[in-house]
């Protein structure tokens, strides 16, 4: 197991490791605060056009949302096993449980990819075909819908790369249980794209589906 | 040319915001003798190279700091209170107040009085009554501000708004535009003009195109179709208007609203955003039909209709 | 924490941060807080140049009441060219990203931030957000105001918004990344025993100037990108033709831009608390309560955006709570003006160009806080708002506290960044151009407002010329007070004498190495034994 020396303005690596690991958090915070805006817009919107937005939610597919609720979530638990693999020195689990986090992400963006598929062919995309012409608040709806879970999205797969390059290091034996920033960092990324998704799910399928 | 130092006071609101103003630079004088007389005062006494006692004192800093954080922060909570007050004053028009439309668009004000009197950019009220503007915006936010009434509201497109004043003093005060539109913000400016009772109801009367602005509603209500389900014997089951302006209306999810203009508003622009009960989501949209004056003038028709003897089945 | 030794200093005293390795690739690929500080110098002088050039051709345009020199639409970008690039790509970026950049790691004993080469990436953030602004303002810029209200900036403007708002939401996430920076390297990396309560108090502000660009520039960044998509797509978010609602851009714009006046002032007290001590050769009084008050103003600066919507048609109950709040924000900032005032006593006063600067901006931030409350209150405000009694206030903060602070940090620390003096008489003289240029230029402006001199106007009414016409005066004397620094800091980088380690007689640990620095900023890592401005006590003489 090679360990690399502490960058040049560190003392030591349990210095880097915190300020990595902080870094990081902070990091999520400002993310939180970028999705924010959107929560926002939508806990607005739902206030002011509660109908509008109550017949939107219909449209949405609940099956595939639930399913990648149940993905992502899974995922979350197969990422802090990897993770507690590498602390334990176990390298070969680790790479075993974030390869398979990635997978799972990856049935997560092919799922997406298949209700999205289903949302164009619904006419839910807004614009001069949106389906829902009745009421314009439904179209700031779906706006909504797609730029959240687009914005998701590309947060889902910027960490699917970084898990494949995760794997990949960790197969080489580039990390170890003294030694398992990245490995960490990368969890709690993971955590952030779950935690996001925790919110999305009850606001874009669930509330006020149900009357 | 005489320089100007204060600003017109011809409202009743323009001392009661004057007396604040007065409060609130006193404050400003008294703070700025308090921090720069000492400053002033140890920079000359203190000067490096200049004799004088340096030894430090054993100050209690906890006490000086507790007072010089607890006076300000009662003074200003006395100021706030103070203020806040009349600002809620401000925000809540007295009944029976003069009742005159302003619609905002790039880059005028047009202007429409319930005795159907339209001008642009000029606005003539009498001295003495209260006058309450509803603010309707065609295009992007603007602000109605008239400096000698120290009043000002944003006019924001898709809602109303509504500030009102008491004039005391006859004469021409300037109407500005105070929130960025574009290109000719700066020509968005108009004129008030203050008149006595008399001397307003002349005008009025010279200046009257011969309709009201509920009658100008009344024949637009005839020449966009309204009439076609609202009145008459039609078969289609649509609300009436007689006896309905400032009534509670039960929405079909329960929910209750008042038919007031923002509401009447938004029926007239999104009918399927709050249909009332026992009726259908039938009615189509008028956006893009009829703009904000005209809406002003279908309100004023339905109003008129407020007093009118309720015939056919009640909602 | 255990302090590496370091291997022993090279003793020939030339080469530092500046003579090493000195080629433009090694100054562009540089991870070198320092050097990325100076960077940052440049790039933001060249910001601050263009911006003063679009105020002194309003001022101009200002001097008739009548709108005869510029058209009106040229008139309305250069306002908001002036205050686009100002805002965003001078004063936020001026003393956190160019004397924070500098200072943070050597203040605290670090050899440099925790993550270099982050902080070399929000260089090239800021330069690419920069070169599209840049780019918008050449291709025909923008209309709408640096507050790009909807629904005139998402539907009827027609500029090059959307250029603009990628350019300020690029520079944003370089914002975000010196923040991050500051945070986690004042977190993580201060030298043996330099505890949270020995701190300078620059560290705190720069903490707290942190945890805003932190917190609040996402906001920002997402709201303008919602409204760059709102204008292309036309989604409705704020349009109210679709049911949007143009009030809520507001409200998320000014959550944002509320702290970020913060972000504009709280340094600016971080280098009033340094050199007040310096040259009054005495402790600041009541340290904690400074410290403290930074983390106050950075706390309660978030709940106080809707004072910017008292008029806006924002139900009249929340104004009174924004009120509130904003009332209490001024409490903070009080407690400050009182500490400063009071560590004068019993000093030993030495009126050096820093010192000079810094009382200029007590002054003029005294009164620009003080005008500040007229606006927190209601009934005031509705008077006052959106009238030039607003510009003049947020002037008194802007340049009255930032820029005046800058100027006194630039002067401050600039024998430690370039390791030569500047002419102290001629610093001196451009002190107090600036303070007597600033008041002339800006008071009139506070008559201006209460008599209801709206503001962004090209053309006024008659009556109101007079002020006017002084303002104009006292900009042109503003002008020298800034161009006679360029001049005697650029002939002291050959001609200055050179400069000692610590030539204020400071404390604080940036002083106790070299002028300039080496690399790694200390040749083995110090050690702090003694509170800050620990300066030995005066006597009866």
């Amino acid at each position: 197991m090679n360990e690399p020396p502490a960058k040049v303005q560190f003392d030591n690596l349990e210095q880097q490791h915190d300020a990595s690991r902080l870094g990081m958090w902070l990091f999520l915070a400002t993310e939180f605060l970028f999705f924010g805006v959107l929560f926002m817009a939508f806990a607005v919107h739902h206030l002011l056009h509660p109908q509008a937005f109550a017949s939107a939610v219909k449209q949405t597919n609940l099956l595939c949302g639930s399913i990648n609720a149940a993905l992502l979530l899974t995922s979350g638990l197969t990422m802090a096993l990897g993770v507690t693999a590498i602390q334990n020195g176990r390298s070969r689990a680790c790479v075993n449980w974030v390869s398979l986090t990635l997978i799972l992400g990856l049935v997560f963006l092919a799922v997406k990819g298949a209700e999205y598929a289903g949302d164009i062919s619904k006419g839910l995309v807004p614009g001069r075909h949106f389906a829902m012409n009745g009421e314009p608040a439904a179209q700031i709806f779906f706006w909504l819908y797609w730029l959240m879970t687009g914005l998701h999205a590309i947060h889902l797969i910027v960490g699917i790369v970084m898990l494949a390059a995760i794997a990949w290091m960790t197969k080489q034996g580039r990390f170890s249980a003294r030694y398992a920033t990245p490995v960490e960092l990368a969890g709690i990324y993971w955590g952030f794209v779950d935690l996001i998704w925790i919110f999305l799910y009850p606001l874009l399928y669930l509330i006020g589906r149900v009357k | 040319m005489s320089i100007p130092v204060l600003p017109d006071s011809a409202s009743t609101l323009a001392p009661k915001t004057d007396l604040i103003l007065l409060a609130l630079t006193a404050l400003s004088v008294v703070v700025m003798a308090i921090v720069f007389l000492p400053m002033i005062y140890f920079l000359f006494k203190y000067r490096r190279g200049r004799p004088a006692d340096r030894t430090p004192l054993d100050l209690p800093t906890m006490k000086i700091e507790v007072t010089w954080t607890v006076i300000p922060l009662v003074l200003m909570m006395g100021l706030y209170a103070w203020a806040s007050e009349v600002y809620l004053e401000e925000e809540t028009p007295p009944l029976g107040a003069i009742e005159i439309n302003v619609v905002g668009k790039q880059w005028m004000w047009k202007i429409e009085h319930a005795e159907g009197n339209a001008e642009i950019n000029e606005l003539h009220v009498p001295v003495g009554k209260p006058v309450k503007l509803t603010l309707a915006s065609q295009d992007v936010i603007h602000s109605f501000f008239i400096p000698a009434f120290r009043i000002k509201q944003d006019v924001v497109p898709g809602r109303y708004t509504s500030e009102w004043f008491q004039p005391t003093k006859p004469g021409t005060y300037h109407l500005f535009c105070s929130q960025y539109c574009g290109n000719n913000h700066s020509q968005m400016i108009g004129s008030v003009v203050v008149m006595e009772p008399a001397a307003y109801e002349r005008w009025l009367a010279e200046s009257s195109p011969g309709q009201t602005l509920a009658q100008q509603g009344a024949s637009l209500f005839r020449e966009l179709g309204c009439s076609g389900c609202h009145m008459g014997n039609s078969v289609v089951h649509a609300p009436r208007f007689e006896g309905l302006y400032g009534k509670p209306v039960a929405l079909q999810t329960g929910q209750v609203v008042i038919a007031d203009d923002a509401y009447l508003r938004d029926c007239i622009l999104t009918p399927a955003a709050r249909v009332p009960g026992g009726y259908s989501p039938l009615m189509p949209s008028f956006q893009g039909r009829v703009n904000e004056g005209e809406i002003f003038q279908l309100i004023a028709y339905i109003k008129s209709l407020a007093s009118a003897p309720v015939e056919g089945s009640p909602p | 924490m255990n302090a590496v030794e370091l291997p022993p200093p090279v003793e020939t005293e030339e080469v530092n941060y500046l003579t090493c390795e000195c080629g433009v690739k090694q100054w562009l690929l540089t991870t070198d807080h320092k050097r990325i500080g100076i960077l940052f110098l440049y790039t933001i002088l060249v910001f601050f140049t263009l911006a003063a050039v679009a105020a002194a051709l309003m001022r101009i345009e200002l001097l008739t009441p009548k709108g005869d020199l510029l058209l009106s639409a040229d008139y309305n970008k250069l306002f908001t060219m002036h205050g686009v690039l100002m805002v965003w790509f001078f004063l936020i970026p001026s003393i956190p990203s160019v004397l924070g950049n500098f200072l943070v790691p050597l203040m605290i004993g670090a050899r440099d931030l925790a993550f270099p080469k982050l902080n070399l990436l929000s260089w090239y953030l800021f330069v690419i957000g920069g070169a599209l602004a840049m780019d918008a303002i050449i291709r025909g810029g923008v209309d709408t105001g640096w507050t790009f209200y909807a629904p005139y900036s998402t539907t009827y403007s027609n500029s090059h918004v959307i250029e603009m708002a990628a350019g300020i939401f690029v520079a944003g996430f370089g914002s975000i990344l010196t923040g991050l920076n500051f945070i986690i390297t004042i977190h993580k990396m201060r030298a043996p025993g330099l505890t949270w309560f020995r701190l300078p108090l620059f560290i705190w502000s720069m903490y707290s100037t942190s945890l805003i660009l932190v917190l609040a520039t996402p906001v920002l960044a997402m709201t303008l990108a919602l409204m760059a998509i709102e204008r292309i797509w036309g989604v409705g978010i704020f349009n109210p033709a679709l049911g949007g609602d143009p009030v809520l851009f507001q409200h998320l714009f000014w959550f944002y831009s509320h702290p970020a006046v913060y972000i504009m002032i709280l340094p600016g007290m971080g280098v009033a608390s340094e050199v007040i001590p310096c040259f009054s050769r005495k402790a600041i009084f009541g340290y904690e309560f400074v410290a403290f008050s930074s983390v106050a103003i950075a706390v309660l600066g978030f709940l106080v955006w809707g004072h910017h919507m008292f008029v806006s048609g924002m139900s009249p109950y929340a104004g009174t709570v924004f009120s509130l709040m904003s009332f209490l924000v001024a409490v903070p900032s009080a407690i400050k003006v009182f500490n400063w005032t009071m560590t004068l006593h019993r000093g030993s006063i030495s009126f050096s160009t820093p010192m000079l600067y810094v009382l200029g901006f007590i002054g003029l931030f005294t009164i620009g806080g003080l005008t500040g409350v007229f606006l927190a209150c209601l009934a005031a405000d509705v008077h006052l708002h959106d009238t030039y009694f607003v510009i003049a206030h947020f002037h008194y903060i802007m340049v009255g506290g930032m820029v005046t602070t800058f100027m006194a940090g630039l002067h401050y620390w600039w024998p430690k960044i370039v390791g030569r003096m500047y002419p102290e008489k001629l610093g001196q003289l451009s002190a107090v151009i600036l303070f007597v240029g600033f008041n002339l230029t800006f008071f009139p402006m506070f008559i201006l407002g209460g008599l209801g001199m709206p503001r962004r106007y090209h053309a006024y009414p008659p009556e109101f010329q007079i002020y006017h016409v002084l303002s104009t005066a006292g900009a042109s004397i503003l002008g020298i007070g800034y161009l006679l620094p360029v001049i005697y800091l650029l002939w002291s980088l050959k001609f200055g004498k050179k400069a000692p380690p610590n030539p204020w007689g400071a404390t604080g640990l940036e002083w106790k190495t070299p002028s300039p620095p080496p690399k790694h900023n200390f040749h083995r890592t110090p050690i702090v034994h003694e509170p800050a401005y620990n300066f030995p006590p005066l006597d009866a003489s």
